[in-house]
């Protein structure tokens, strides 16, 4: 008799999409292609639709408002620099972009001082995302409901893990420390949080 | 496992800038011949981008002139144009590198419940298959890195997961498994493409290993779907027993 277990259904993954969210926007694709070309009036295009988010993400990390003006200039004359360099096959450019971002973001909160010493422990734990609430913009506001929401399906280690990591830039062993929890487990619930968001967002590669 | 940390688990560190800078450079080494984690760092850094998208914050109106200013003095750098040279020494570290693939994904079987016979086998038995790894992986690096790579997971029953990856500009699919059950004795998995109804065999799965990244044969050309059966050792022409998995190709 065959020992494999009865086939569980193929289950059709919640797919949400919202409008025409710049983060695969073929727009913008086109755009870096041109603004690797030296195509500086197509970079002013680009500027528009990366500024906030790039700013957002490093805001999220430095939390003081002039060093993320700063760090947020820094960056985005770094996709300028960079742009020939930048490949549509690893992802999409807004991906590129803002990875771009929060590393730099994390380069900057690491080289001043040991995160943990940044801000109490208290502070970090009970402090939520950095959500902009007064953003104009109807997207962000639809994108912020939405993620929101799927931050709210991640059990609450997961979804401090996650939160503390991207949004407060630590790393996992800090995350472990603050936390109290084995290195293991957080690694661990950074990526099954993430594969649960991945999910309820419908975010493909 | 005698080594220490398990690469495959640092996914989401990795996706979150989370590692010091010594475990990312270890990770990125890994990232180099682990396709299944390559797929995975893709999504989940997307995934972190959407956080990213959704703390967006309108910046001052002035900051676009200030930038705009900087760049028209700032000079960009070359395309990145790989010289032979360059890609020469690169395959000979992926070569060289291809052992240790070898024995991480053996470890990764290990860990997860499967056996390998990466203990017993002879010496030059184990380099011929890691040979063949490493041929498999960079036809699987090429596709998963494709422009139009897209992709599709489903839960298999016990907890094991799946994804098809597809791209029609390459005319490939990739079938990536994680926990799956071996297959009984004597037995094997065999993978199908769904053409119209009927099956086309796709080739088999590497029975030792249940955490399995395998380029499926043959192109995709009209199919819509893909299957999975249990078939005896050698597979067959035709599946001889219902699906233990079947999935729609990503469209
Ligand atoms: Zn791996």
């Amino acid at each position: 008799m065959e020992a494999i277990a009865v086939l569980e259904r193929y289950r059709v993954k919640e797919v949400v999409h919202i409008g025409s969210r710049a983060a695969a926007g073929p727009d913008l694709q086109e755009l870096m292609a041109r603004v690797a070309r030296g195509d500086q009036r197509a970079f002013s295009y680009v500027y528009d639709v990366v500024a906030a988010p790039v700013l957002g993400v490093v805001r999220a990390v430095l939390r003081d408002h002039a060093q993320s003006e700063e760090v947020t200039q820094e960056v985005l004359v770094e996709v300028w620099r960079t742009a020939p360099r930048y490949r549509e096959d690893r992802g999409t450019a807004m991906n590129w972009i803002l990875t771009l971002a929060h590393r730099r973001a994390i380069d900057r909160v690491r080289s001043v001082e040991a995160a943990s010493a940044r801000e109490h422990k208290a502070a970090l734990l009970a402090h939520t995302p950095a959500f902009d609430e007064v953003s104009e913009q109807v997207e962000t506001r639809l994108e912020r409901e939405q993620v929101r929401r799927c931050l709210r399906t991640l059990t609450e280690v997961q979804r401090q893990s996650v939160s503390l990591a991207y949004y407060r830039g630590l790393t996992y062993r800090q995350v472990a420390e603050l936390l109290s929890l084995p290195l293991g487990t957080v690694k661990t619930r950074l990526r099954d949080g993430l594969i649960r968001l991945r999910d309820c967002l419908g975010v493909s590669a | 496992m005698t080594h220490g940390v398990d690469p495959h688990t640092l996914t989401g560190a990795y996706a979150t800038d989370a590692l010091g800078d010594e475990e990312r450079r270890t990770f990125e080494e890994h990232l180099t011949r682990c396709p299944s984690c390559l797929l995975e760092v893709r999504e989940l850094t997307a995934t972190a981008a959407r956080l990213g998208l959704a703390a967006a914050a309108s910046p001052r109106r002035t900051m676009k002139d200030e930038v705009l200013r900087r760049v028209t003095t700032v000079r960009q750098e070359p395309p990145f144009t790989e010289s032979a040279g360059q890609a020469r020494a690169l395959r000979h570290r992926a070569r060289h590198a291809s052992r240790w693939a070898l024995a991480a994904c053996a470890a990764a079987a290990t860990a997860l419940g499967g056996t390998t016979v990466w203990q017993h086998q002879r010496a030059d038995e184990a380099r011929e298959r890691a040979r063949q790894t490493q041929e498999r992986s960079e036809d699987l690096a090429g596709l998963m890195a494709a422009p139009d790579a897209r992709t599709r997971t489903a839960k298999l029953a016990g907890g094991a997961s799946a994804t098809i990856v597809v791209s029609d500009s390459r005319n490939q699919a990739a079938f990536l498994a994680a926990g799956m059950a071996k297959p009984p004795r004597g037995k094997v998995y065999q993978l199908w493409f769904q053409d119209q109804g009927s099956m086309r065999s796709a080739g088999l799965l590497d029975p030792e290993s249940t955490t399995t990244a395998t380029l499926m044969k043959g192109p995709v050309g009209k199919a819509t779907g893909m299957g999975m059966t249990v078939e005896p050792a050698g597979g067959s022409p035709e599946p001889t027993s219902p699906p233990v998995a079947l999935l729609a190709l990503p469209t």
